[in-house]
């Protein structure tokens, strides 16, 4: 196996490896956490959906959304020109209030990443690059490991991995999990992303399982989905897993950061999301670096709810940029 | 809880409901003068006078006793049941359409929070209507006949005010019969604010009349001698004495009354959904409800984790306003309640019980109670037996299945119990061997007009709800 020693990326500090020595040993773990009764889940979420956020809850919920957003684009169809549109946009969300806050990231293919990174500059906006064969996580490992490192040399801040499905579903826990670790390995200093792609995972179980695995392995952060299979980010999605942070920090004192994404769009929804944070993981989770929108078209929607609540008018769409 | 994202108030507005400053009885479809002492009812999260609402006495109660056996023997009873399903499936749309300012009201009066009056009470009361409606012109079907008894007195309690209402009046009006229902004194408005409903509704005069009172008057209407049938829910005590008062007469009577309800967590449990279930078990409405899962059994096991959990999960509970849309937890509805809780409470801590509350800011005017576990409670502390009828917990701890039934049954209640686990088969096996109305499984304190409710032992007898709610409003089974 190819692997070019990296340097920064540490073993995880909790030591897991009684639990991570095999399939059976993981299985044991894994299926030994309690599980997640659906009903009660998605009745939970709907609860926490209603809070009603006002003035300047609202006010701060905004600005926190828009400091949390990682301005995607991830299309067969990108551009250079496209990227640099984007990336200008995540520095000056709305040219024409200086006030508003810069997002978090732009989350591109790997081979936009220089782009963005050109773009971008030290204007504290980090790059996020999806990798490991994105979406389908389909190729092997080695190719995988390149499109990492390919991503991280082009100046990549965060990776955004996909993991194995097929092996996790089939309970190749471990495959999973060494493949989580080799690319942590890849990034060196680079954040990294697991993505579960919860849709296909289907049972609310699955998506705590696959948390527990992709925490051990080191990942830091979790998130939901690709954006490209429906149902993607959803509330009670996102409740299971800001569980598992919560849980996985008292268990090691760690923290790992969560990251819903895909068909998060409008304000409302991005206010609900918040308020699962701040009740669910806490108020420690109420930050960028540990929390983050994997959205595109909800930024403009932020933006015109933000201008909004400073002017009292809505706005039209041509008042805001289209990337 | 202190957090950058305090959430600012977000009052719902009480300008959707006209409160009059004193309301009469409503008798044979008008709102009338009565002849006792008349009453405040206050806010009970602000202490302020609402209103000043008239006092039954024997007298407005053989009226209104006597307006409802005319509108039975003349028209009600007599009426197809496909008539009467119109007039109930009307009032169940005026209820959805008038559904906020009933919530406001229901908030205002009774102390509980919008959020709760808005999502739970005034759907699940206009389910009941709807669902009732539909059985009216299917009484054959039902397995009890189709004969109503008469004339129903209906005595209801303050924790749930209109959704009772709803329990009470809905199975009744449907079988033929007609009522005269006696609000509890401390929360009378939403029954007035339905009579007005009524009107609007075209209900002949007289098929439900409204008596407010407090104790004598629904002394008088249990022995009134002209009343069939005597539906109460409230506490025991007073459940005792109805059934003494009527003993001996024709009377039918069914009693819903208190409970000290189990809530057993097995250790395979979905452990997260299991906390939301015993928060929602004890804490909903301030505690005050009859099936509360009062009694927290945890295995042994995971009990230190579950408490933690709890504890962690009780901090995020916002005690407060009740017109706040985000506030979980309201005002204890009166004074004298307030008095009992802390009583109880207190002494759940001499008996050498472990006492936790969240640091929660309770505000200065009203009644207020924060929510409160006691940890290390055992079968022999009173706080353990008695029924609190407030946000405070009892945590005791078993072992075995057999442990966890045993004690869940070992009380003189048996309204409802709780089972939670991954395990479908033993929740079936608990089902079956806990003396409980209801046993929730991986859920708590969920109400559906289609299923009965109803208790063992001193919580009660008779159903409401469901088919078998039917039972307690028509002469003789045909089936």
């Amino acid at each position: 196996m190819t692997s070019t020693p990296t340097t920064t990326a540490t073993a995880p500090a909790a030591d897991f490896t009684d639990i991570t020595r095999s399939d059976a040993t993981l299985r044991r773990f894994l299926h030994g956490l309690p599980g997640v009764d659906q009903v009660g889940a998605e009745a939970r979420a709907a609860g926490l959906g209603t809070r009603s956020i006002k003035t300047t809850a609202k006010a701060f919920a905004i600005d926190l959304a828009i400091r949390m957003v990682d301005l995607t684009t991830l299309e067969g169809a990108d551009t250079h020109g496209k990227v640099r549109a984007l990336a200008a946009k995540a520095m000056h969300p709305d040219p024409a209030d200086p006030s508003c806050p810069m997002t978090a990231a732009v989350c591109v293919y790997p081979d936009m990443v220089a782009t963005a990174k050109e773009v971008l500059g030290d204007s504290g906006v980090h790059v996020a690059a999806v990798a490991t064969a994105f979406p389908s996580g389909r190729a092997a490992l080695d190719i995988k490991l390149a499109d990492t490192r390919d991503a991280v040399e082009a100046g990549a801040d965060e990776i955004d991995m996909v993991i194995d499905r097929g092996a996790f579903l089939s309970g190749r826990y471990k495959d999973v999990y060494d493949e989580i670790v080799a690319v942590r390995e890849a990034c060196g200093a680079a954040h990294l992303k697991v993505i579960f792609e919860t849709g296909e995972l289907q049972t609310y179980d699955n998506v705590r399982r696959a948390s527990w695995l992709a925490m051990m392995a080191g990942g830091h952060f979790i998130k939901t989905s690709t954006g490209k299979v429906q149902p993607a980010a959803t509330l009670p999605v996102t409740l299971v897993m800001l569980e598992a942070v919560r849980d996985f920090r008292e268990a090691t004192g760690q923290m790992v950061g969560v990251k819903p994404a895909g068909g998060i769009r409008s304000t409302k929804d991005a206010i609900k999301y918040l308020v699962m944070v701040n009740e669910i993981a806490g108020q420690d989770w109420l930050d960028p670096d540990w929390f983050r929108f994997g959205a595109s078209t909800l930024l403009n929607d932020l933006l015109m709810q933000r201008t909004k609540m400073t002017t009292g008018r809505y706005s039209g769409p041509d008042y805001f940029t289209l990337d | 809880m202190s957090s950058p994202f305090e959430y600012a108030p977000a009052p719902e507005s009480r300008a959707i409901v006209d409160i009059k400053p004193s309301y009469g009885l409503f008798v044979n479809g008008e709102f009338v003068d009565g002849h006792g002492t008349s009453f405040k009812t206050i806010s009970p999260s602000t202490e302020e006078v609402l209103s000043e609402v008239a006092e039954a006495d024997d007298a407005d109660v053989d009226l209104a006793v006597k307006a409802a056996r005319r509108a039975h023997t003349r028209v009600w009873g007599r009426m197809p049941g496909r008539e009467r399903a119109k007039y109930l499936y009307r009032i169940a749309r005026i209820i959805q359409e008038r559904g906020r300012e009933l919530a406001v009201l229901e908030s205002i009066d009774n102390g509980k929070p919008i959020k709760e009056a808005r999502d739970v009470d005034v759907p699940t009361a206009a389910a009941h209507f709807f669902y009732y409606a539909g059985w009216a012109d299917k009484l054959e079907y039902s397995g009890y006949g189709t004969t109503p008894l008469g004339v129903a007195g209906q005595v209801i309690p303050w924790n749930f005010p209109l959704l009772m209402l709803a329990w009470k009046i809905a199975p009744a009006l449907a079988c033929g019969n007609t009522v005269v229902l006696k609000p509890a004194e401390t929360t009378p408005l939403t029954a007035l604010l339905f009579a007005e409903i009524c009107q609007q509704a075209d209900l002949p005069p007289g098929v439900v009349n409204i008596v407010t009172g407090a104790g004598d008057t629904g002394r008088a209407l249990v022995a009134h001698p002209d009343v069939d049938k005597v539906a109460f829910t409230g506490s025991t005590d007073v459940g005792r004495a109805i059934a003494k008062a009527v003993a001996g007469s024709s009377k039918k009577v069914t009693l819903e009354l208190g409970g000290k309800a189990a809530n057993i967590v097995f250790d395979d449990a979905p452990i997260d959904q299991a906390v939301e279930g015993i928060v929602t078990g004890i804490f909903f409405n301030q505690g005050h409800v009859c099936c509360a899962g009062s009694r927290l059994l945890v295995q042994e096991s995971v009990a230190d984790e579950v408490l933690e959990r709890l504890k962690r999960r009780v901090s995020t509970l916002r005690v407060g306003d009740p017109l706040d849309k985000n506030t979980d937890i309201g005002a204890i509805n009166s004074a004298e309640q307030l008095a009992r809780i802390t009583e109880l409470s207190d002494l759940g801590e001499a008996e050498g019980a472990g006492r936790w509350s969240p640091a929660c800011e309770l505000p200065e005017r009203g009644f207020w109670f924060p929510p409160t576990i006691f940890t290390n409670v055992t079968q022999a502390h009173r706080i353990a037996r008695e029924e609190i009828f407030g946000p405070v917990l009892s945590v005791l701890t078993f072992r075995t299945p057999s442990e966890a039934v045993e004690k869940a049954n070992n009380t003189p209640y048996g309204l409802s119990a709780g089972v939670w686990t991954d395990k479908g088969s033993l929740i079936l096996h608990m089902a079956n061997q806990l003396r409980a109305g209801v046993v929730w499984a991986n859920t708590f304190n969920k109400f559906d007009p289609t299923s009965p409710f109803g208790g063992y032992k001193e919580s009660g007898y008779g159903r409401e709800g469901g088919r078998h709610g039917l039972e307690a409003y028509l002469k003789g089974a045909s089936a």
